[in-house]
């Protein structure tokens, strides 16, 4: 009468399978960087070329797709999304700079291409796309390199991580390794750190108020962590908690994870 | 003590009521800014909110068990599902067996007619509720009482917020937006004794939860009926488990001659055995507790010779939409919900806006899913843009229900051109604006189109010195309400990276590929 139910114990919390170092990368941008944050993407594509990758980025990369897919825009999402599948074509590793349009590609691609001509080109590329902080620590390793880091000045940094990178890839782990292996870098946990900063896409537009009292609480715990700059690997997050720092007055640099790596790493480089 | 005499508190009391059916005539939008204008409520729910993640936190110390915890919780509930209309016939079957009346109600206002046809029959006038989420969704009390019946609700907080003449904010705690001042004030001003005298003001808990248990009692005793809810019906045996923590749960199912159970299809499981894991899942998701106070089982009413127990016993079983939710190719995970009200818990918007805001019976994230399915889009169309699809409801929910994807999916179904198919849900499209839709179609060109995309960030990076100016500043409210402008850098990646010679292409496949 009680019939067994079928368990996937793989479920949850188990890590996926990483590849051996490659010699060849492609660099997602992203839209918000290629605008926005375009010297943190050189300063991406520099960190991995010193890693001794070549960095392949693809002029014919836009945009994940996922401003249309979380309003609710699935014909328009796939659209731009094909773009992608056809940019980073090749069967080499795909490093993405920001965590939820990582998110994006390996989540939510599979599903947006499922019974179509591309699902098995979307499910290709889902397996070898990376979150940058994620592809640095399980595939270069280098949180075991930092220790030759040649800018080891004393810094009080707070790290804010993505509640894509946190939740749907379960890496927030990586970026806080990357840190704590920073050389003269004193780590700050802000209150409440793993909460959601109010940027969420278009949510920050449509409900503008509920979005600012997030950002704004945000900003407050960051700031009263006494940090010098906060860092990030998710530019909207960045987008979103530095404006706001800034219009209250709390003047504290922000700056993506990857110009810290390459800032601290090789000296140069990195707009804070 | 208070300053205030009972009759200032009486008017407080009125205006607070009046302010709360405004609030609920508002639009979402004008609800959340209220919420989000009040300083102590949102001190209530943030203070609330930390109290109940950590509480759960705590008795979930060993994160791998956790895991496998939810596994088997979302097995157990996906099993159900996909037995669902055999579980309900056994189900009716074995409680027919066990002297139980079993009802089918396809609509709210059915379910109503049912209850108030049992009611009527036994001449019930007076009603004890236990809390019932289901009964808020179908408004029983409203229907009785215009029917002439009184019902009062014996769940603490449910008591009080029917004292207050509100809803409840939240689905375990139903008076968590009330602070102890304003309960005090609550129940000095408008609770009675059965000779109709007020109780004495009061702001110590125990005391106040003494007065409020004391005027419950003697109703209890009086209640010609009680209707309760039900956690967890067993189809095998014919049960009907009902979980709480104050003992007003065994008191309405127990004392009065007639007890009326009423529930969503939703909630049958096969087996007793499925029953220990969902019970740990819901009283630890839930309230931190590892058990709760009492675990009832209802399994017949009195039998000669017993001494007490109720007459008679029915139960109820709500549809209102389920079925067409069960039918759903996609949206079906909405009925794994055990109703604990961790999604809510850990929702950084509930934390902000509190209940009340999302205008429904369910607030948070699972409402936000379930609502608008039962009440159509139209209605609740707005609520799914709450929602920053952080995640956080999807991490802490014990069945797993993916509850970011289903508020996403609903944005769709809210967006698209309608399908007219029997699943679609109501008001399928009704968000669709010609104007948005030209936006992102404009959208998916620039961004389809690789050579129209690197134009548009050439122009945007450009137009960098505009970016300081007051006009884009208002260009870009609301973003710009609360921050700074954004800067567009002087040059776009693609630019940079051509200009640092960063290939474009792989050269040659075979020397460059990944070593695997």
């Amino acid at each position: 009468m009680n019939e067994p139910l079928f368990v996937d114990a793989a479920s949850g919390s188990a890590r996926r399978q990483y590849p051996g170092r490659p010699s060849a990368v492609y660099l997602m941008g992203t839209c918000l960087v290629d605008g926005f944050y375009a010297d943190a993407g050189l300063d991406a594509i520099r960190l991995l070329q010193a890693e001794g990758l070549e960095v392949i980025f693809p002029q014919s990369q836009t945009c994940c797709g996922q401003p249309a897919y979380n309003s609710g825009y699935d014909d328009e999402a796939r659209r731009v999304a094909r773009q992608q599948l056809q940019a980073f074509a090749a069967d080499i590793p795909l490093v993405v700079m920001m965590g939820s349009c990582t998110g994006m590609m390996i989540k939510e691609y599979p599903q947006l291409f499922a019974g179509q001509p591309e699902e098995q080109q979307a499910l290709d590329l889902a397996a070898r796309t990376f979150e940058l902080g994620e592809f640095l620590v399980n595939v270069l390793q280098l949180h075991t390199r930092l220790a030759e880091a040649q800018d080891q000045s004393a810094m009080r940094l707070a790290l804010h991580v993505s509640c894509s990178s946190r939740r749907s890839l379960g890496v927030a782990e990586d970026h806080q390794t990357l840190m704590q292996n920073l050389p003269g870098v004193h780590l700050v946990e802000p209150q409440r750190a793993s909460e959601c900063c109010g940027f969420g896409g278009t949510f920050a537009v449509k409900q503008a108020d509920i979005s600012a009292t997030m950002a704004a609480d945000k900003a407050s715990a960051i700031a009263d962590t006494g940090a010098q700059r906060l860092v990030s690997a998710d530019c909207g997050c960045l987008m979103n908690i530095s404006g706001t720092m800034k219009k209250q007055g709390k003047g504290i640099a922000s700056q993506h994870l990857a110009s810290l790596l390459y800032q601290r790493l090789h000296g140069q480089g990195g707009q804070a | 003590m208070s300053t205030q005499t009972r009759e200032q508190m009486q008017q407080q009391l009125d205006q607070e009521q009046h302010d709360f059916s405004d609030m609920q005539s508002r639009h979402f939008s004008v609800r959340a800014r209220m919420a989000l204008e009040n300083e102590a409520l949102r001190k209530s729910f943030r203070g609330a909110s930390d109290f109940l993640m950590n509480k759960r936190r705590s008795v979930f110390s060993d994160d791998n068990a956790l895991q496998s915890l939810r596994d088997r919780g979302e097995a157990i509930r996906q099993y159900s599902l996909s037995k669902l209309p055999q579980l309900l016939e056994t189900l009716e079957k074995n409680l027919t067996a066990n002297g139980i009346q079993v009802h089918w109600a396809e609509t709210a206002t059915e379910a109503c007619e049912i209850i108030h046809g049992i009611l009527a029959d036994n001449n019930a006038r007076t009603v004890v509720k236990g809390k019932s989420m289901v009964t808020e969704e179908i408004e029983l009390n409203h229907y009785l009482e215009e029917k002439g019946i009184e019902c009062l609700e014996s769940d603490m907080g449910e008591y009080l917020v029917q004292l207050a003449g509100e809803t409840p904010s939240h689905i375990i705690m139903p008076a968590i937006h009330k602070n102890t001042a304003q309960i005090a004030r609550l129940m000095h001003g408008r609770a009675q004794s059965s000779s109709g005298e007020p109780v004495p003001y009061t702001e110590d808990v125990d005391e106040l939860i003494g007065n409020a248990r004391a005027i419950l009692r003697e109703k209890f005793e009086k209640a010609d009926a009680g209707i309760s809810g039900v956690n967890m019906a067993v189809a095998n045996t014919g049960t009907l488990c009902l979980v709480e923590n104050e003992g007003n749960g065994r008191m309405t199912t127990t004392v009065p001659d007639l007890h009326i159970a009423v529930t969503g299809i939703e909630k049958v499981v096969e087996d007793f055995s499925h029953v220990p894991e969902l019970l740990t899942l819901l009283t630890r998701s839930a309230t931190g507790q590892k058990i709760s106070t009492y675990f009832n089982m209802i399994s017949a009413p009195r039998k000669a010779g017993e001494l007490d127990g109720p007459q008679q016993v029915h139960l109820v079983l709500v549809d209102n939409g389920r079925s067409k939710i069960f039918s759903h190719p996609t949206l079906k995970p909405t009925l794994q919900c055990i109703r604990c009200g961790a999604c809510m818990n850990h929702c950084p918007v509930y934390a902000r806006i509190g209940g009340h805001a999302y205008g429904s019976t369910y607030p948070g994230p699972i409402g936000q899913v379930v609502t608008p399915q039962i009440g159509g889009l139209e209605k609740h169309g707005d609520m799914v843009s709450a929602c920053s699809l952080n995640g956080a409801c999807g991490e802490a929910c014990p069945v797993r229900i993916p509850l970011p994807a289903l508020i996403r999916e609903l944005r769709h179904e809210a967006n698209r051109i309608p399908t007219r198919d029997d699943s679609a849900v109501s008001g399928q499209g009704v968000k669709r604006s010609a104007s948005e839709a030209l936006i992102w179609r404009g959208w998916a060109l620039a961004h389809s189109s690789p050579w129209l995309f690197r134009t548009m960030m050439w122009l945007l990076t450009r137009s960098r010195p505009l970016f300081r100016t007051a006009l884009v500043t208002r260009l870009l409210s609301p973003w710009t309400d609360s921050r700074t402008t954004p800067l567009p850098q002087t040059k776009t990646l693609h630019e940079l990276a051509r200009a640092h010679g960063v290939a474009s292409e792989l050269k040659s496949h075979n020397e460059t590929g990944a070593q695997r």
